[in-house]
Formats: structure tokens, sequence, C-alpha cells
């Protein structure tokens, strides 16, 4: 199965052109070929999995029982101590220029094999969930094509074994998520949102494009991922051509996983349909650039030297995003955009955990988030399908007692997110902040600390305006069905126990054991697990949890503060204008962009092309007036007014005569006989 | 010489119906002036036969002959048509019959 991982993608990309195809004449709408499909690819990803845990786990034997594999070339490399498990690649030639042959192929490693699992796991949740909740819309159909085709890209993009592959798939993804974000394109600002959500992951994509292309030639005319990162581990490549790469890299990632200072279409992305919310930002899209990150890491690890602790550009990319994410999750009113910057900030903990080292945290963190994040978005989009809203303040409150099943899985979701132990987010967010302390990134390890005490507390205004005190919506609030309810428990279950596939105190490491790359690979450090930053992390949240619980629940602190303080409403304002990075985008930076080239094209085309067709049509018109003047009128209708007037004045001169009288004709007649008789007789 | 006196005939008699023919308004006139020049033709023919003589002489009676005999059709046709113009117009002159004038 390891050789044949290419079926996994293959399968939903064939059930895409079969939805599209066939999908309306079946009894379910094609929703039932997407569902089949995805749930495949589940299973042969759960397989490969089964097989790579067992490739794994036979290396690690075969080390223990023969000593160090010294004759693995990746042991040599990485310097590593322990088993080396070759990733398996599989390749086969896509097309051949000028002597550059182009591969595309697979290649299965712990990450990889990691990323299919959650990609299609969470894909089938939402499938399933998709049948109930999307029922009788529009575009059901086409829908859940689409879907398949995320999933499909998305698949195509973990299992990439080149960075041209790679591209393809990143590219797909964009396009799914524009259709899927779009899904509703009637209404304006859900064309707009989806039209900013790929224009903006598009700016990041050009900085993509040039890494890519800084590599391809840094790295000795290759796009093969692991060439690429033997080479920039090997020394090969210089420190320059690593850091303009990794650079150019960065800004990819910034654009695809919604970092700070692209991040402003993730909250936009929410006007598509909340499964698809779900998808984006639980397993595909978004992830992605993490995961671009994770795969590239050498070029990352030496381009912007990440063993030498302090700063680096995507620790520092990846903090910022942690906190000014939490702090705008604060005064969203929409359950969706709540969640929304909540994402923006988890991905900025992936970020900023790769930016210090901390490679297994930060990948550990996309894979518990990948369960909670989805399970919290489908949980938004249960409520929102009871009350037919996603505004906390005006429709809902009080629907715990509505909705038990919802509610429950919400609570244990926002709870994982927040980093309560022992629920899966405290296992990964801790492992970032251990790394981050430990690798010489104090700063950031604080970072994360505030970051995860206002997430806490925002996810506490997020619980209590959605399922606390009285209801404001109208209408009956009912729970949702069994097909939605279902993927709720499931991810709830995942949730609570996916970080303890790691619960690093306890001995367990499997996580590490089984994704960790051990195959051209940096050093990265594991350190130790430490329980004084645990304690002081889970204080934080609890902290967090408390601050939210004391001002809502109980109602202490200063209400009605941003009504009395101008400081407070001022902050307020900026957080509400969301730091007014939309107007510095669309007002500052297109309009001056728009604007002198705006008047330069309009002056270019009133001076020039106006000019040219003025000038050409002035110059047609006036050798039109002379030809009219000069040849028409006066050669053409002379002539014909002329042959017509000499006609006229002949018939007029000659009907004189034509007397009508017997004896003119008869004097004629005589006059010129006599004539010709006269000049008979005188020329003869 | 004999021949002269002939042609000199025939020329006034051809000229006294040009004349008539030409000048004259009544339609009768008018005929019998075309008859006067249809016979000075005849003496001419006449005339100019006897002058050579022999067959010519047989040759030119018989062309006279011809002439009177057309001259004779003539002069009815032209005489019915005068009477027809009589009959519509109650006048007989010429110069009334224009209407082919342009």
């Amino acid at each position: 199965m390891l050789e044949q991982v290419w079926v996994i993608p293959l399968v939903p990309a064939i059930s895409f052109f079969l939805i599209l195809f066939v999908g309306k004449h079946l009894p379910r709408k094609g929703a039932e070929i997407g569902v089949v499909a995805v749930g495949a690819s589940l299973v042969l990803s759960l397989v490969t999995a089964a097989q790579w845990i067992h490739r794994t786990n036979e290396a690690r034997d075969a080390v223990d029982g023969g000593g160090h594999a010294a004759g693995f070339l990746g042991a040599v490399l990485a310097g590593a101590e322990y088993a080396v498990v070759e990733p398996v690649v599989r390749t086969v030639t896509w097309w051949q220029s000028g002597g550059e042959v182009i591969e595309a192929g697979t290649l299965l490693d712990g990450l990889s094999a990691m990323m299919i699992v959650v990609v299609t796991l969470v894909s089938f949740l939402v499938h399933l969930y998709s049948v109930s909740y999307m029922e009788g819309d529009r575009r059901f159909t086409h829908f859940f094509a689409a879907l398949s085709l995320f999933t499909a890209s998305m698949l195509l993009l973990v299992l990439s074994n080149n960075l041209l592959q790679l591209l393809v798939g990143w590219e797909l993804v964009g396009l799914c998520s524009f259709m899927l974000i779009g899904h509703w394109w009637e209404e304006k600002p859900n064309s707009d949102a989806a039209l900013k959500a790929f224009l903006t992951t598009r700016t990041g994509d050009i900085g993509l494009l040039v890494g890519i292309a800084v590599i391809f030639f840094g790295a000795g005319r290759t796009f093969d991922i692991l060439e690429i990162n033997q080479a920039a581990l090997g020394g090969g490549v210089s420190d320059l051509v690593l850091l303009v790469a990794a650079s150019c890299l960065l800004l990819g990632v910034i654009g695809k996983s919604g970092q700070f200072p692209l991040h402003t279409w993730l909250p936009d992305a929410m006007a598509g349909p909340t499964p698809v919310s779900a998808l984006i930002h639980a397993a595909t899209m978004v992830v992605a650039g993490v995961f671009l990150v994770a795969r590239l890491y050498p070029v990352f690890w030496e381009g912007f030297d990440i063993a030498a602790g302090g700063l680096n550009p995507m620790a520092l990319v990846g903090g910022i995003t942690v906190v000014i994410a939490a702090v705008l999750a604060f005064v969203q009113n929409d359950i969706k955009k709540v969640l929304a910057y909540s994402t923006i900030s988890q991905l900025g903990y992936m970020v900023m955990g790769l930016g210090v080292g901390a490679w297994v945290a930060a990948v550990f963190h996309l894979f518990t988030h990948a369960f909670f994040k989805a399970l919290l978005f489908l949980g938004s989009g249960s409520v929102s399908h009871a009350v037919h809203s996603f505004d906390m303040k005006s429709d809902m409150g009080g629907l715990r007692e509505h909705m038990p099943h919802t509610y429950r899985t919400f609570l244990i979701g926002s709870l994982a997110l927040a980093g309560i132990f022992p629920l899966a987010g405290f296992w990964s967010k801790d492992e970032i902040l251990l790394g981050a302390g430990a690798n010489g990134y104090e700063a950031f390890m604080v970072v994360g600390l505030i970051g995860g005490a206002l997430t806490a507390a925002y996810m506490t205004r997020c619980v209590y305006l959605t399922f606390f005190g009285e209801y404001r919506g109208h209408g009956h609030p009912h729970e949702s069905p069994a097909l939605i309810t279902g993927p709720l428990w499931v991810l709830a279950g995942l949730a609570v126990v996916a970080g303890f596939l790691n619960a690093v105190p306890f001995g367990i490491h499997l996580f590490t054991d089984w994704v960790e790359p051990t195959f051209a690979f940096p050093p990265v450090a594991h350190p130790e697990f430490s329980v004084p930053l645990a304690v002081v992390a889970t204080l934080l949240a609890l902290a967090g949890i408390g601050a939210g619980a004391g001002y809502y629940f109980r109602n202490l602190g200063p209400h009605g503060l941003t009504e009395r303080n101008v400081w407070a409403r001022r902050g307020h304002t900026l957080l509400w204008n969301r730091y007014y990075l939309d107007h510095l985008y669309t007002g500052v930076i297109v309009g001056s962009i728009k604007g002198p080239v705006a008047r330069a094209a309009n002056w270019v085309n009133q001076r020039v092309i106006d000019g040219v067709v003025n000038a050409a049509g002035v110059g047609s018109r006036q050798a039109g007036q002379w030809v009219y003047d000069k040849i028409d009128q006066r050669v053409v209708d002379g002539i014909v007014n002329g042959s017509a007037t000499g006609a006229g004045e002949t018939g007029g001169f000659l009907r004189r005569m034509q007397t009508g009288r017997v004896q003119n004709y008869g004097a004629l007649l005589f006059g010129a006989t006599a004539v010709l008789g006269l000049t008979l007789v005188i020329l003869i | 010489m004999l021949l002269n006196q002939f042609l000199i005939l025939a020329a006034v008699l051809f000229c006294i119906g040009v004349y008539g023919v030409l000048a004259r308004r009544n339609g009768v006139l008018v005929l019998m002036s075309i008859e006067l020049i249809l016979n000075a033709v005849i003496i001419n023919l006449i005339a100019f036969g006897a002058m050579l003589g022999g067959e010519s002489a047989v040759v030119a009676s018989v062309f006279a002959l011809f002439v009177i005999a057309v001259a004779a059709a003539e002069v009815g046709v032209g005489l019915a048509i005068v009477l027809m113009l009589y009959r519509n117009r109650q006048s007989i002159d010429v110069s009334d019959v224009d209407l082919m004038r342009g």
C-alpha cells in the first residue's frame, strides 16, 4: 500500500467528475458518491498509516536489536542516533523538456501519512454532516463535487514528492476554496469574499512561485523535495540562496495560512457554507502553508538559522498573528468569525512553533487543532441550523437546554482549544511553548502564554453568548439530526484523546516516533517535559476562563467601559475595524495604486488614444468632405448633370423644329435634298 | 436643243409644284401641287427616254405609266385624308393639322 498511495487522491478526483456528470440523476443528488469516495480514501489512508507505523516499528526494532543502522545515508546526514525510516517514494516521468526531466510522484513519510489521515477523516465527517446540513440547497450536487475536488487537491498536495506537483495541488486547493466560499454567489458579499480569499492568497503565491524557482536553481536544478532537503542540510547551497528561498516561501505561507498581515481573507471566508469553513480551517487550505514549512523544514531551518535562537521572521510572524488574532476574536458577534480569528491565532501557534524549532509540536498542533476546530465549526453550523443565524448577540443565548448534544461537544471543543488538561489542545500547545523556551526563544514562549490566556477568555465569551443566558432569537431552536450530531461526537472524542498520542510526561511519544522524519531532517531538539511550564500555562488558561466567566456569568468587572473611557472606546474602534488592515489594503494600497494608474490610463486614453482616434476621425472626415466636394459634386455630378442638361438643351433646341406642320417638314426635306443635290453636283 | 426645252418646262412645273406644296394652305391645292411635281418628273422621264431612243424610250414610257398610276393612287389616299380632315375639323387648312408639334 505504501507504494500505491497515489490511489488515495485519485478516488475523490474521480468522484468529482462522477458527481459533476451523473450526480444530478442519482437519488441523493450525488452526495452518496462523495461520501463513499472519501470514505474509501479514509480507509486507504488508515491502512497506509498503519503500514507506515508498522514500518517505523520494524526499523526501530532492528536498531534496538542490531545496534546502530550506520549504513543509512540519512542517519549520517541528520546525525540521528535512532533508526532511520526511509520515506517511500514512487515517481513517474511527468514530462521532459530540454534534458530536464520533470517527475510526478508520491512521497510517503510520517508527515504525509499523518496528513492524509487528518484530511480524509475530517473531510469524511464533513461530507456526512453536509448531507444533512446542505439538504435542499440550490447547488447541492455542485457543492459535493467541489468538496470532492477539494479533498483530492489537498491529498495531492500532501503526497507530492516534488514542489511542482505541490504547487499544482496548492493552486487547486485555492481554486476549490474560491468555489466553495462563493458557493452562494448570488449575494454580492459572498462573491466578494471568495474573490478576496483568492486574490489575497494569490498575493502570497507570488512568493511561493519565486521561492520554488530560487530553490530549483539553488539546489541544483531539482524540484524533488527530498533532494532539496538534503542539499539544504548538506551545505551545498549558499546561505543567501536559502534565506531568499525561505523568505519567499514564507510569503506564500503567510498568504495561504492566514498569517499577519495577509490574514484578512480568512474571516471573510466565513461567507461560505459552514461545512466548508470547517474543512478549510481544519484539514485543507490553511494548513497547506504550515504543511509546506514542515515539508521543506531544512530550507527554513538553514535559511532562517532557526537553531541560533532569539528571533527570526517566521517566529515573529507567527507570534504577532497569535496575539492580534486572539484580541480581534473578542469583538466579533458572529460565532463563525470568532472561530475564524481563533483559527488564525492557532495557525500563528503552528508557524511560531516551526519558527522556534519545535517541529513535532507544531505538526502535532496541526493534528489536534484539525479535530477540535472542525468540531467547533460543525458545532456552530449545528447552532445556526437551529436558529438560522450566526449572530451570537441577537439570535443566540440559552441554547444549552435546547441543543444538549451540540452544547456538550462545543464545550469539549472549546476546552480543547483553550488548552485545558487533559484535552488535545493542552498537549500540543504546551509542547510549542516548551520548544520555544528550550530553543532560546523565551519571548515567544511568553507570547504563547498570553495567547493561551486570551484564547481561553474569548472562547468563554463565545460559549456564554451562545449557550447561556436568555434565548434572544425567534422561533423554537431544536437539536440537529443525528447526521449532524454524529460527526460532532466523533470529533469530540478525537479532541479528547488525540493529545495522548504525544503525552510526553506519561512516556508516550508515539506521534514523534511515527511522524517525525528521520531522513534529511535537521537535528531538532526534543525538550523534556516541564511541569512548572505546564502548570503556568494551565493556570493562565484557567485565569482566562475565569476572567471571561466573571465578566459574563457573574457580571463582574468594568462593564460599559467603552462608553465611559475614551481610550477603551478607541481601542474597541480599532479592533472593530480590524486594525484598519482592510482599509489599508483596499483604501490605501489599492487606492493609491488604482488612483495614479487610473489617472495615467485616463491621460493616455484621453490624450494619446483619443487623439489618434480623433485625428483619424477628423482626417477621414475631411478627406471624405474633399472627395464629396471635389470629386462627387464636381466630377461625377458634373458629368451626370452635364449630360442631362446637354440632352435637355439639345431637346429644347430640336423640339422647335417639330412644328407638326407638314409643310415645314416638306420645306426641310426639300431644302436638305437641295443642299445634298448641290453638294453632289459640286463634288462630282 | 429640243431636250432643253422639255427640261426647262419640267423644272418650271417642278418649282411651281414645290411652291404649291410648301406655301399653299389648302389641302386640295397641296395635293394638286404634288401632281405638278410628279408630272414634271414624268416629263423628264419621257424627254430623256426620247433622247436616248430605242429600248430606253419604251422603258421610260412604262416608268411614266407606273408613276401616273401611283400618282392616281396617291391622290386617292390624299383626298380621302382631306375628306376625313374636313369632317372632323370643318377645315382643310393643312397648317391647322399640327398635332405632332413637339
